[in-house]
This record gives structure tokens, sequence and C-alpha cells, in this order.
């Protein structure tokens, strides 16, 4: 650890008091009263009084200043205690250094501070780059590059992402996207172990940010799409060896489904149902894949994970549940023993990925303490699970949602929409949420302070209009012509601050284009998020008041984080650069008048070709 | 060369005139070459490194010949820029900018400009001879044994069999084989056809081509027939031409490759039919 001799600015611990928050000012915009999109909403409980919210400390110890792994800490709040910069200084933000990562594609990674060190990862080639921030422009400490193979750009989905590195004891943890886990020593980028755990022959890519606990490297896979059969890994943070393997579809025993597992619910209960939930056969190829987020709760001893959409048969070939899809497992760290499951989509119809993020909060749930884990899903729904049992409080429409009606909390059970049912040859428009879901990876960020949620999402629906066909291995083959559209309102994207303890948006900013960004919320009440013109964005928590903005050079689809430096000043980074499955367009250079490229989204992302070019630059920012 | 310069050489007069002579031959020479190489031209093709019977980088596709057959016919040499034939295959190899040419791809594809088509191929019911003689989708056996198909799985996207399949609610026996296959192995796409071969299977639906090319080569004698319907409800077409492609803006070249594909017409029948290709235009052979 390093030594700060800084002394703190002011920082308190977050959650010490209930802060009653001041009411949402006047930019309330109502995003769920949509009439093109009538849904029900699960009875949302509403508390006695305002309840304090906090990540539990043990998840979210005192900020230290540093930033060690992307969703800051493992109840993965992505909340900073730094308050120099605050709602009436950050109007002052200047450029303090930018360094271009010499990768032009989509730049999803969370740069790392340790000590005096700031880490980033590129996307493909992957490089990995250590700056030195105790020097004037942050010089280039060491470089390291994995050289992955080219192929894997052509197994990859959406874009040749990276989502960032991990740190711990000592070392940086990083993911290839030709399935390497890495590990190299932070201070001179030498590779310490190097383990091949995704094979690109097989459709497996690695675009996911591992998450050390316990001195283990988590990792999952990606590819679903391509047949992959999804998993999650647990290597040994020493020396890299495969410590246990928890697939996604499949028997038990694959599955680490023992006397442990004790699920909330009836229907998550029995023997194999990942391979009695699929036709014969069908779990083999099934997806099931975990490329997003994994949070730890340390108190219970539980990492907590989601699971991809069912792979690659169409609904119609796969009558069932088709487990353990679109859903979450909460397991053992150390023997990755299955604990609970719950369901996000039974079934799923519309590639609903349920691998978003996970906030790891206490509360006060109907007068009693609840440890709760709050996740804003791709189906649309924000729901309130309990954590140490995967029950269902509440789920409530955070964005247009028509593909289902509502959440049974009585079963747990999403209920579905027959009306927007999909199928090949025929014609369903307007569906909601689209295949990017009302939210995909971009994660969201939690303040105790103000006890909202800061949700960067998408308001997309889609028309699915009979068949193209396409040729894929010399194939030939019939696709959806799905088109993305605007959802309600014309905006493709909003910034919303959502209050757990009413079940309603505090305020929510409307962006021309989906906000693919992660987001930071900090203690001197501001939150930033970036948007695909290309603009850095810092807002009032409480209000959403725009409070500064600056033009970097591409779009913007990183995770912003915020930092001490060595001066003990607070400084604010982010990467720019365009691209992943949304900016594909400008990043892959896909044709705008091939409306269905990338899953229908060039469609609706046509003009951002005008807005905005591709990039890969660094930018901090500091007080003058 | 400097005739001025210090005689670097060390050669007498003589020898000096024959050596400038010498010289004014080799410039002119390389004037000729150079011309020469302004008028070759080169036919850049992009193509799967990895993908039989269509092609493979030693060349011993159908699709590899068929390039040869057109290169030679424009005088061009043949080049190929490898990439395996998947999501963003076009993107990174022919509006890249590296190639100019896609061989195999279905006629009036949406981001292409595609020649007039040079074969008409059908999904085709693979069986062994001892095994269920079944070539339409409606036959009530296929809810009793047990169905390779190939899926592509690019979300939502499937072999229009699959669809067919689905339907008609025939998926309680089906067996998966995604088209990428194992891509470190040769012939990935080959597993379904060896699979019915080896009895893992009684009966998969296949691609034409891959069908014809891979059931040739099996140790039991297999049996191929083109599926029916040839459209499958709305909108399921079984039966595809199979045209190349070019960049949309690229008519110069769309024009050139179309002439030769129809003067070598006879020639690229003769290929298609060695690889054991089922056609189901006029020209095809017929179906075993």
């Amino acid at each position: 650890m390093p030594q700060w001799t800084e002394k703190c600015l002011g920082e308190r611990r977050a959650g010490d008091a209930a802060t009653a928050r001041s009411l949402p000012g006047s930019r309330i915009l109502a995003v769920v009263v949509l009439a093109c999109c009538p849904f029900l909403t699960a009875a949302s409980q509403q508390p006695a009084a305002i309840p304090a919210i906090a990540p539990p400390a043990s998840a979210a110890p005192p900020d230290d200043g540093q930033w060690t792994m992307p969703a800051k800490n493992y109840a993965s709040t992505r909340y900073s205690e730094l308050s120099e910069i605050n709602e009436s200084n950050v109007k002052n933000l200047q450029v303090a250094f930018t360094f271009s990562t010499g990768v032009n594609k989509g730049q999803e990674a969370a740069p790392l501070v340790i000590a005096n060190t700031m880490y980033i990862v590129t996307p493909f080639p992957n490089f990995v780059y250590a700056l030195d921030l105790s020097k004037p422009g942050a010089p280039i400490k060491w470089k390291y590059e994995p050289n992955p193979e080219p192929a894997a750009q052509g197994v990859a989905c959406c874009d040749v992402v990276n989502r960032g590195a991990a740190f711990s004891d000592g070392r940086i943890f990083f993911n290839t996207l030709d399935g390497h886990t890495i590990a190299l020593d932070a201070n001179t980028g030498k590779p310490i172990w190097n383990t091949h755990i995704g094979n690109i022959n097989m459709g497996e890519t690695i675009t996911m940010a591992p998450l050390v606990v316990k001195g283990k490297v988590l990792v999952g896979n990606s590819g679903g799409e391509m047949g992959v059969r999804g998993w999650v890994k647990a290597l040994d943070a020493g020396d890299g060896h495969v410590v246990w393997t928890a697939f996604g579809t499949g028997p038990d025993k694959d599955v680490l489904i023992g006397p442990d597992f004790k699920p909330h619910y009836d229907v998550d209960k029995g023997k194999d149902l990942g391979v009695t939930t699929w036709p014969p056969e069908a779990w083999k190829i099934g997806g099931g894949n975990m490329w997003g987020w994994i949070s730890y709760d340390p108190d219970l001893d539980l990492i907590f994970h989601g699971t991809g959409n069912p792979g690659p048969w169409n609904p119609d070939l796969r009558p069932g549940d088709n487990k353990w899809t679109a859903g979450i497992f909460a397991r053992d760290p150390d023997t990755g023993a299955a604990k609970w499951f719950y369901q996000w989509t039974p079934h799923d119809l519309h590639d609903y990925d349920g691998i978003n993020e996970q906030i790891l909060l206490d509360m006060n749930w109907q007068g009693k303490p609840r440890k709760v884990l709050v996740r804003p899903e791709r189906n649309g729904y924000l729901y309130v699970l309990d954590r140490a049992t995967g029950e269902v409080l509440s789920a409530t429409p955070y964005g247009p949602v028509n593909s289902s009606k509502g959440v049974d909390l009585k079963s747990g059970r999403l209920i579905e929409n027959p009306d927007k049912k999909t199928g090949t040859g025929k014609v369903v428009r307007n569906i909601c949420p689209t295949a990017s879901g009302a939210k995909d990876w971009q994660p969201s960020a939690f303040s105790p302070k103000t006890g909202l949620i800061y949700i960067p999402h998408n308001n997309l629906c889609m028309d699915e209009e009979g068949v193209e066909v396409n040729y894929i291995a010399g194939t030939p083959y019939v696709g959806m012509n799905v088109r993305m559209i605007p959802g309600p309102g014309g905006n493709r994207g909003a910034f919303t601050a959502w209050d757990i303890a009413t079940a309603k948006p505090a305020w929510s900013l409307k962006e021309n284009f989906p906000v693919w960004s992660g987001a930071v919320a900090t203690a001197g009440n501001v939150v930033f998020y970036g948007t695909m013109e290309g603009w850095f964005k810092a807002v009032n928590a409480e209000t959403g008041d725009l409070l500064w903005q600056f033009k970097t050079s591409s779009g913007i689809i990183g995770q912003p984080i915020t930092y001490r430096g060595p001066d003990g000043h607070q400084y604010v980074a982010i990467l720019s650069g365009v691209g992943g499955w949304a900016g594909a367009i400008v990043s892959g250079d896909l044709d705008p008048r091939d409306a269905t490229a990338a899953l229908g989204f060039v469609n609706v992302m046509k003009d951002l070709k005008n807005v905005t070019t591709p990039g890969g630059t660094l930018y901090v920012f500091r007080l003058p | 060369m400097c005739s001025g310069c210090p005689d670097a050489f060390g050669l007498s007069l003589r020898r000096r005139k024959a050596f400038q002579r010498l010289m004014a031959w080799v410039a002119a020479l390389a004037l000729l070459l150079a011309a020469a190489a302004a008028e070759a031209r080169e036919l850049r093709v992009c193509a799967d490194p990895n993908n039989m019977p269509f092609s493979n980088t030693a060349g011993q596709g159908f699709e590899n010949k068929i390039a040869s057959i057109v290169a030679a016919e424009l005088g061009a040499s043949l080049t190929y820029t490898w990439w395996a034939q998947r999501r963003g295959f076009v993107r990174n190899t022919l509006k890249a900018g590296l190639c100019d040419l896609v061989l195999g791809t279905p006629a009036n594809v949406e981001m292409l400009r595609t020649t007039t088509p040079y074969y008409r191929s059908s999904y085709v019911f693979v069986t062994r001879q001892d095994g269920p003689d079944i070539s339409s989708f409606n036959d009530p056996r296929l809810r009793d044994i047990r169905i390779g198909v190939q899926l592509i799985g690019d979300d939502g996207a499937n072999s229009p069999p699959v669809q067919a399949l689905g339907r008609r609610g025939i998926v309680g026996r089906l067996v998966g084989y995604p088209v990428y296959g194992d891509y470190s192995a040769p012939n990935p796409p080959a597993r379904i056809v060896e699979a019915v071969a080896g009895g893992e299977i009684d009966l998969a639906v296949v691609w034409g081509p891959l069908a014809g090319y891979f059931a040739a080569k099996q140790k039991v004698p297999l049996r191929i027939r083109p599926v029916a319907p040839r459209i499958d409800g709305p909108l399921l077409p079984m039966v595809y031409d199979i045209s190349m492609g070019v960049r949309r803006e690229d008519d110069r070249l769309r024009g050139e490759v179309d002439a030769a594909l129809s003067k070598h017409k006879t020639e690229i029948d003769a290929v298609l039919a060695q690889y054991g290709v089922p056609r189901l235009d006029a020209a095809g052979s017929p179906v075993r």
C-alpha cells in the first residue's frame, strides 16, 4: 500500500448518518409512464421513512484515493469519497494531461490508479500502459504488448473491447481478446504468469475485467452467440492455475450445484435443471456466458455474477427455461459452489444477456434491515434482491418496457407479453427494450450521500420485419431484419438518477445517443459520465443540473474514475474513443446504408458518423 | 549512372565504354519491365483460409479453382486476403480495401454488389443409405429420429431448416453443430456429416455444397436429397443462388467478373460437379 503523505481532504465515511435528501428539483422527467408501451409495474413497497442506504463497510472500505478495480470496490458503487472537486468548483475543471492509447477502437476500460501509477488496457491488441503520475505529463513507465492472435477480431461479436484490469498484491491482472488471463508485475510490467483459458477456435473470447477475491482471479468468457458454453473460472492469483470452473449450463456437477445450493424459488430447485430445462443436448452449446460484472460480499462470503442469454438456438428450438442462462448466481469464492440462483429472463426471446452490474447495499426494507443487491437489468427492470437468499423484493421498469408485463413477486417470474414474441417471418413492431437492453454493460454508480443510483442507459425499441439473407462460413441463413428505433420521446439515451427508496426516478437527463459510458459519483455531490458525441459531463448529484462539460476527441464509452494524485489533489480520468456495439458504425466503419448491420444498431445510429470519429485518448482533469 | 564521376571501379577506358553500354541496356530493360508491371493485373480475392469445400490456403476449394478461372480470363495474377468468413468478414476485408472480390455469397445480399449467379444449390437431407429416405420436412418420421442441424447463432439468425423444424415443433431430438466448428481442426464444418456416417445422428440437414463434398469422403454410403418444400412458410427459402460480390460502387469489376463467369460456364460447371455440389439450376448435375 502506498504511503499517503498528504492529509485527507475532508472526506468522511459514507453512510455514517442517514442524509436526508433534498427533494429532487424541477428537472424530473417521467421516463416510465409511456402511453405507447403499456406495462404493469410490480407493486413497489413504500418504506415508512427514508431509509439509510449504504454499501456494507466490508465491501466498500474507507476511500484511500486509489482506484484498484473498475467498480471501485467489491460493492461496485463506483463512488469516491473525494470531495475536493464539488458542485461549486467543478466548473473550473481543466485538462491536467492527455495520452493517446494508439488504438482507435471502442475504449470501454476503466483506468486504475495505484500509488503514483495509472494503468490502462486498450481494446485489441490489448496493450497495457503504466503512466507515472509523479512526473509532469505522466510519462510512460512501461508498456506491455500481449500480441493476441489477430483472428480473435473475427470471433468477437461486437467490437474488440476490453473493460479494464484489476490490481491486487503488487500485480495487474487483465484479459486478452484471444482468451488469456495475464498477471503483470505492477512495477516493471513483466509478466508473472499467463494462462490460456479461452479458445477462439471454438468461438470464445474474453472482454471482461477480472475481479480478484481472496487470492483468486475471477474471469468469464464471451461468445454465446457462437455456440460457446458459458463459464466462470477462478485462477490462483499466485501462479495462474485454474482453481475452479463453473459452467452456465449443464449438469449440476458442471454448474457447481451441490448440497449448499438453496435457491429462493421452487422453480430453481431440482436435479440437473441445466440439462432438463433444455431439449436433449441443447445445453452443450447453450450460452449462459459471463462477460460482465462480478461483486463480492466479504460478510456473507459470496460472489455474485450474472449469466448471458441462451445461444445459439432460436427460441422455438429450446422449449423450457434454459437454465442457468439470463440469471444471477451467488457462489462461494473459494470453491465456486452455488448458493442461490435467480433467473431474470426464463426462456429468453430477445437476447437479454443477464451480465449487468450488481450494487451491494444495506437498507431498511419494510421496516427491517435487509442486505440487498440492486441491479438495473437488461430486460428493463430495476431489481432489488435479497442478496443472502435471492428473493426478489421489487422489480420496477426504469425505461420503456413492453416485451414483458412485469415481475410476479410471488413466484419471482417475469410475465412475458405474447404480443411481442418474435418469430421468423413475423412482423413485430415496437418491441421495448431492444436486444441491447434498457441498459447493456455500461455500469451505474451509487452515492450513499443521496441514496440514488446513477444509471447510464438506452432509450431504444426495435422493429423486427421479416427476414434478410446472409452468409457465414459458407452457409446461407436468414436473419431477423432488426431495426432499432429511438424510444418514446425520440432521445436514444438517458442518464437517470433512480431513487431506490421510492422506486422512482429522482431525475433523468435525455441524451441524443445511447449513454454507453459508465458513471462515477463523488462525495463532492458531482456525478460524471460521457456521451457518444464525446462530451464528458459533470452533473449535480441531487438535481441533475449540468455543472461542466468538456468535448473530448471522440465519442465516450469508457468508465470514468477519480483519484487523489501524488500532489494530494483530486483528479478525474476518462478514456475517450467511440466503438462498442452501439458505436460500431464508427469504429468498425459499418455502412450506414445497411440498416441491419450490428444487429439493427446501425439503423438507429446512422448520424453518429456525422458527429464523431474513432479515437483512443485518455483525458485527466483537475482543478486549477 | 554517373559518367562524370571519378571512376570508382578502376576500369580501363574500353571496359568503361562497354560498361556504360551495358548500363544503358539495363536502364532500357528496367523501363520495359516497369511498363509490363503497369499492365499486369492483380485479382485480389477475399476468402476463408479454412473452409473446405469452398476455400483454403492451399487453394484446394472449388471457389479457389473458379477464382483461378476468372483471374486467367482477366489476365490477372491471383492474390488472397485470408479471413474467417464470420461476422465482420466483409467489413474487415473487402470494405477495408484489402481485396476486391468475395467468392461465394448469396445473390443480392444487402452489403455487396453481386454478379449473376453461377450456381444454385439447396439445403439437403443427409442420411445413411440404410437409413430412412426422407425428403420433406412434413415426413412424420422426423419426429422419431435424431436430427443434426447447422446452427448459426448470430443472434436471432439461423439456418432455414432449423426454423422449418422449429415451426413444426420437431425439437425433441435435435443436435446442434455450430457452422464455425472447431476452427483449429481441418474442415471445421464437416462434423455434422461425419456424425451421420458414424451413427451419432440419423439425419442431418446441411447446406448442399458442404453435404456433397463431405458425404463423398465418408466410409459408409450416404444419401443426399434436396429438402422440400423449397420455400417453407413465409419467407424461408431453402434454395439459394450463389454469386460473387464486389464493393457496391465497383461496377467495373462486377462487369468483368460477370463476363468471365458466363464465358467459362462449362469449366465452372465441371468444377462444381467434381466437388459434388448438388445443383438445382438447369445446368446442374442431377443430385445423387
